[in-house]
């Protein structure tokens, strides 16, 4: 993509010089041939012509209109991600990235992927705005306090690259840089798996899911509370002011951060708000764990494996989830 | 000062008393008194830009503090932006020469143009007092959450004085406005208006429609900062975006309050200078205004990596693309004027040339930031800052300048020295380059904007820029040393010394204090030198 981005870049140089030199040469051109010979003399009156403004608009409108086609049909890709592509979430604070990998690996103003393949980042920032930006790779976007943005890129050289914050960001902006370390595929399988062993993010984010006592009203069948979260990233939701919405990483958010926002149909506004309660490391641990709860292997991992068998439902519930017990609203 | 080569009584002898000037409601004496606060900022954002270039001669961050760069360049911005770029023309030559060229005595409300001067007065002293208590450090473009609940600088006091001198501009437009519509003088249609009247008549409309979206996006901002309403910061349930939409759809066509009236001083220098009508009169005065209409649609240029869908980025792109038609008419206009003309290079035409060279590199430039996928490497790095300052150093500045230079015999009476003139015109053309050149190539390598340290492998074009600001602060300090001393020593400048046609040229040198000893008619089409 870098490649196709300079070609446009070099394109628009070379039409830079042509128009500035072609200008600057029938400007002096006309002002040497034109030198005033006697002090009283007066140019000869010409008011101008039509053909001549007809031309010298049509020609640059022309010109333009290709410059924005090429681009805009250029930015159209940049800005769809693959299909397919390797997630890393990246969470961006005054003056520091930090990286997750949805196995289990994080790091800190380095980023490791593997050439060749197709990286989406999944960005957004604990404080104020930043912006990633990777100049090898011809890559730029904001991180945006309170919504996720996205990036993706494929690296096609092993090496290490910049990494830039590119939105002004306060005291130590120009010190929140780092690395993207782009390593062969077998190279990069082995840096993953160095790992200290934290767990994968679904992992850290079911802990969470029980640390906040989530599991109390979202369980894994329809008798919660609130409503399944299983096979729920990616479907369509039915609100209930009768809107529809796609249960993606920012609904996901917003439903943690601020549940009232959009109501799922069928249920009492009875959930808390989680706002300032969760990290948004740990909004993005939550959101993998609930990408990860498939709904067709009802034993594979998470809600029911553990947690309810603990608990009666409507009991006290723990010390950091402050939802009270309520009447669930039948479907 | 000796003046008895000027018998007559003009609008300098009316009164030496520091009242005098203080309370005049003479346009002319008001837009000398912009011209005192406007060079007093130059100077101070000047210092600023100084530091930062001394600063970015190493990659570490050695010389300042990091706060302390933030402050810099963002007070650099701040007031080069809204107390000098914005106000230089319009608020100097526009105050002096548009009722003159429109053959009037004086501005529609010459009471509220003084209120003008004073309003702007007082949001400098703002400005000002939060800069002695230690600046404020978001960028000019206060970009919210950082400003509104993360900066500990004095954001409060620096967005009141930026609100303030808004009102500053909305009265100048205002007066603008109403001044040529209903003060025209007998026989001056519309289109035998000088075309700096029409760029600045466009540059007013901006003025009156723009400016209060900045003044109530900076009041939204302190609320936020002072009062915890949410309205931009996400945590107290507002949208930071919302912030860039609003503050750009001012300061996007805040660009073309800048670059317009330079356009109609550019007119007048290349008309005057070639003897000659300006080539197609009306495409050159319509496409002002098309730049002022066209011109509050392209905001979204500014946020194409900020999250925004990508169709109104596309959508943004197109109208940005759209708006670089009517400068382009401008410019080929500008060349087609020279043919056949009588071409002379007096120093105000040295600076017309070098406007030419500058603005042509600047707006070829913006078309590699309308292009989508060409903006998302560039913007926010060195390639942009290089842009801009084409557009309003290369272009604002050289015809502040050569305007100045060309009008100054008729605003003073004094001839200044043409050959230092013409020294200073040249350095600065050749600093100015020096300068910025290189920024657009540090930029395509991926520098960022607004670092306090930066890695090394960007050190030599910083140096080579470091080291063109030093030639283009000896070329701005040229003019300051020749002007003035013509103040003392200079010839007596004759009423019409270019030999230019214009109301302004037929009065006499400085003019009387009501611009006219006889009111004129109008009888004869704009740059009629061929009698």
């Amino acid at each position: 993509m870098a490649a196709h981005v300079d070609a446009l870049y070099f394109f628009l140089v070379a039409l830079t010089a042509f128009f500035t030199l072609l200008i600057s040469g029938v400007v002096v051109y006309f002002a040497v041939k034109y030198r005033r010979k006697e002090n009283d003399e007066a140019g000869t009156p010409i008011h101008g012509a039509i053909w001549l403004e007809a031309t010298w608009t049509i020609i640059p409108l022309v010109i333009v209109l290709f410059i924005f086609w090429w681009s805009a049909s250029l930015f159209f890709q940049m800005a769809r991600p693959p299909a397919q592509t390797l997630d890393v979430y990246v969470v961006g604070k005054q003056w520091m990235w930090k990286f997750q990998h949805p196995d289990g690996r994080a790091e800190v103003n380095e980023l490791h992927v593997p050439v060749g393949v197709n990286v989406k980042l999944t960005m957004t920032s604990q404080d104020v705005i930043h912006d990633v930006y990777v100049p090898a790779f011809r890559v730029k976007a904001d991180v945006l306090p309170g919504r996720y943005t996205h990036l993706w890129f494929k690296a096609t050289q092993p090496g290490r690259y910049r990494l830039f914050c590119a939105e002004y960001c306060g005291t130590n902006h120009s010190g929140m840089v780092g690395w993207v370390v782009v390593q062969e595929r077998a190279e990069y399988q082995a840096w993953l798996t160095g790992g200290t062993g934290q767990g994968t993010m679904a992992q850290n984010g079911e802990k969470l899911f029980n640390e906040l006592a989530c599991i109390t009203c979202h369980k894994t069948d329809t008798t919660g509370r609130g409503p399944t979260l299983i096979g729920l990233y990616s479907k369509t939701v039915t609100l209930d002011d009768g809107n529809t919405v796609t249960a993606d990483d920012a609904y996901i958010r917003e439903s943690i951060t601020n549940p009232r926002a959009k109501m799922v149909s069928g249920f009492a506004p009875l959930m808390p708000t989680f706002q300032g309660l969760v990290s948004e490391e740990g909004l993005l641990q939550l959101m993998e764990y609930v990408k990860s709860l498939k709904a067709v292997p009802s034993n594979a991992t998470g809600v029911a494996a553990e947690g309810p068998a603990t608990e009666t439902p409507g009991a006290a519930t723990p010390a950091a989830a402050p939802t009270k017990p309520a009447i669930p609203v039948k479907k | 000062m000796d003046t008895a080569a000027a018998p007559h009584s003009n609008y300098l002898h009316d009164g030496y008393t520091l009242k005098s000037w203080l309370l005049t409601r003479d346009h002319k004496r008001i837009g000398l008194l912009y011209l005192f606060g406007v060079t007093a900022f130059f100077v101070l954002g000047s210092f600023f830009a100084a530091l930062i270039r001394i600063e970015l001669l190493t990659p570490a961050g050695d010389l300042v503090e990091s706060d302390t760069y933030n402050r810099l360049f963002t007070m650099h911005g701040v007031i080069m932006v809204f107390f000098f770029l914005i106000p230089a023309i319009p608020a100097v030559l526009g105050n002096f020469l548009l009722p003159i060229m429109i053959g009037a005595k004086d501005m529609a409300f010459p009471r509220i143009n003084l209120l003008s001067w004073y309003v702007y007065v007082i949001g400098g002293t703002f400005t000002l007092t939060a800069l002695v208590m230690g600046g404020v450090d978001t960028g000019w473009t206060f970009y919210t959450p950082y400003s509104s609940a993360f900066s500990q600088s004095n954001v409060a006091l620096v967005v009141v004085g930026i609100f303030i001198n808004g009102f500053s501009s909305i009265l100048t437009g205002l007066n603008f406005i109403v001044t040529v519509h209903k003060m025209r003088a007998p026989g001056l249609t519309w289109f035998r208006l000088p075309l700096f009247v029409w760029a600045h008549y466009a540059t007013a409309l901006i003025f009156v429609l723009g400016t209060p979206v900045i003044a109530i996006t900076l009041v939204m901002v302190g609320a936020e900062r002072l009062l915890h309403l949410g309205i931009f910061d996400p945590k107290l349930g507002g949208d930071p975006v919302l912030f860039q939409h609003l503050f750009w759809f001012y300061s996007h066509p805040a660009v073309y309050i800048m670059i317009l009236p330079a356009m109609g001083v550019m007119s007048e220098l290349i008309a005057a200078f070639s003897r000659k009508a300006i080539f197609g009169y009306q495409f050159v005065a319509f496409s002002s205004l098309a730049i002022a209409a066209v011109g509050f649609l392209v905001w979204g240029h500014h946020m194409f990596v900020s999250g925004q869908s990508v169709f109104a980025a596309m959508a943004f792109s197109l109208l940005s693309y759209l708006v670089a038609i009517p400068s382009a008419i401008k410019v080929f206009n500008w060349t087609a004027t020279l043919y056949k003309g009588s071409i002379s290079f007096d120093s105000p035409m040295l600076y017309a040339f070098g406007f030419m060279g500058l603005f042509l590199i600047g707006g070829l430039t913006g078309l590699f930031l309308a292009a989508l996928a060409v903006d998302v490497h560039v913007t926010d790095t060195y390639f942009v800052v290089a842009h801009f300052h084409y557009i309003m150093v290369g272009g604002a500045i050289m015809m502040y300048l050569g305007g100045l230079h060309y009008w100054w015999p008729k605003i003073f009476g004094k001839m200044y020295n043409e050959a230092w003139a013409k020294v200073a015109a040249v350095t600065i053309f050749v600093g100015f380059n020096l300068t910025f050149f290189p920024q657009f190539i540090v930029g395509y390598l991926g520098m960022p904007r607004r670092y306090h340290a930066y890695p090394p492998e960007f050190q030599i074009w910083n140096i080579m820029s470091t080291a063109g600001a030093s030639l283009l602060a000896v070329g701005y300090a040229m003019p300051t040393v020749y002007l003035l001393y013509s103040l003392v020593k200079g010839n007596p400048a004759p009423d019409n010394p270019w030999g230019a046609t214009g109301l302004e040229w037929k009065t006499s040198s400085p003019p009387p204090t009501h611009n006219f000893e006889t009111p004129p008619v109008v009888n004869e089409p704009p740059y009629n030198y061929a009698k």
